[in-house]
């Protein structure tokens, strides 16, 4: 239930206050906030499965965000910005996808 | 997350009299077990997990603000800038030299005007001083108007031909009798009672009405021997000259497309 409340809260928090996005966090923000989303879906899913773990989600999110815009800020370096994000967007976008299937099988037992 | 795991097997608890339910809850009773066990740290995890969530939530509407207000440019990467600003200086460059060419078109278009506009105005008083000559156009200006009586038709054409001769000579510029125009192909004939005038029969009395300068024109008309000696010979005729500031000649005559001759395109030009 809390993490609910959090991420209600967080969205509240986000539409009230609009903060400008930092410059140098505009060209991770989008791809970290998909990737947390993976993480998110694979929390769900874990929870319906019966083997979530605090230490995992906590661990994963962390990872994820972090290797998503080590990878955006490497594709920058070497000059391919554009196309890693999106390969990277693509990959968690699948994921993402699996995760929801999975959740919807839980759920809906189809 | 882990009140929400003590929570979820109790929530799906009227669940767990269907049989497909009965091989997850004693699993998240086992989970139940071992959390309780570990005391504060699922607590301050439980946390680490709202905080989480909630930064996702915060980022998430950020970034969904950021992307709505923010111009797509802001969020651009530099090589895309980069390009972007390529095409627009391309598009710029192209756009300035499409002016340039439209400004000249138009230059030359307006300057083309103000030509044609001049042309055009010295084409029109080209006409009307053809008109006036040709006699397709009413004339009006200071004047002469010559009367002759003759009651007994004793005045014949060859009188009204000096007379229009003399007038002409005298600088005439539009000229009418009783109602006919005078051109220049204007005859005199003969006729009982009368002489005929462009296929018109004029009767007595004839009515000069002339354009030109009005003392020069009755001058001419009265030198001795002249125009005036010569009616007031003839039996019972007599002539009148009044000098007019105004006089109208409204006669017109048809204009006649010559049959054989055609302006020639390299003569006409040098007449102006």
């Amino acid at each position: 239930m809390i993490p609910a409340i959090a991420l209600v809260l967080g969205v509240a928090l986000g539409l009230v206050f609009q903060p400008g996005v930092p410059l140098w966090l505009q060209p991770y923000l989008p791809i970290a906030v998909v990737a947390a989303l993976d993480a998110l879906f694979g929390a769900v899913r874990a929870q319906l499965d019966g083997i979530f773990d605090d230490k995992v989600f906590v661990i994963s999110f962390v990872a994820n965000v972090l290797v998503a815009a080590l990878v955006v800020f490497l594709g920058d370096q070497l000059g391919v910005g554009s196309q890693l994000s999106t390969g990277v967007v693509v990959v968690l976008g699948i994921r993402i996808f699996s995760n929801a299937a999975a959740i919807r099988r839980h759920a809906f037992h189809a | 997350m882990r009140r929400r795991f003590d929570v979820m097997p109790s929530m799906p608890e009227g669940d767990r009299r269907r049989p497909d339910r009965d091989r997850r809850s004693p699993e998240g009773d086992r989970r139940e077990r071992p959390s309780r066990a570990r005391g504060p740290l699922p607590r301050r995890s439980q946390l680490l997990v709202g905080l989480l969530c909630a930064t996702l939530g915060f980022a998430l509407a950020v970034q969904v603000h950021t992307t709505r207000s923010t111009p797509s440019l802001a969020a651009a990467r530099p090589e895309d800038l980069v390009s972007i600003l390529d095409d627009l200086t391309a598009r710029g460059d192209r756009l300035r030299a499409e002016a340039d060419s439209l400004t000249a078109t138009r230059d030359r278009l307006t300057a083309g005007g103000q030509e044609s506009t001049a042309a055009l105005d010295e084409a029109r008083q080209r006409a009307d001083t053809l008109g006036i000559l040709a006699g397709t156009v009413p004339a009006t200006g200071a004047g002469i108007v010559l009367t002759i009586t003759d009651p007994q038709a004793s005045v014949r054409s060859d009188v009204l031909l000096d007379t229009m001769e003399e007038l002409r000579d005298a600088g005439a510029e539009a000229m009418s009798v009783s109602g006919v125009r005078v051109v220049t192909s204007t005859y005199f004939l003969d006729r009982d009672g009368g002489v005929e005038v462009d296929g018109r029969l004029l009767r007595p009395p004839y009515v000069f009405l002339v354009i030109g300068d009005p003392r020069t024109l009755a001058a001419a008309l009265d030198i001795p021997g002249g125009v005036l000696d010569t009616v007031r010979r003839r039996p019972g005729a007599s002539a009148a000259v009044e000098q007019q500031p105004q006089v109208d000649v409204t006669a017109l005559r048809a204009l006649v497309t010559p049959r054989y001759a055609r302006p020639a395109a390299a003569e006409s030009g040098s007449i102006g």
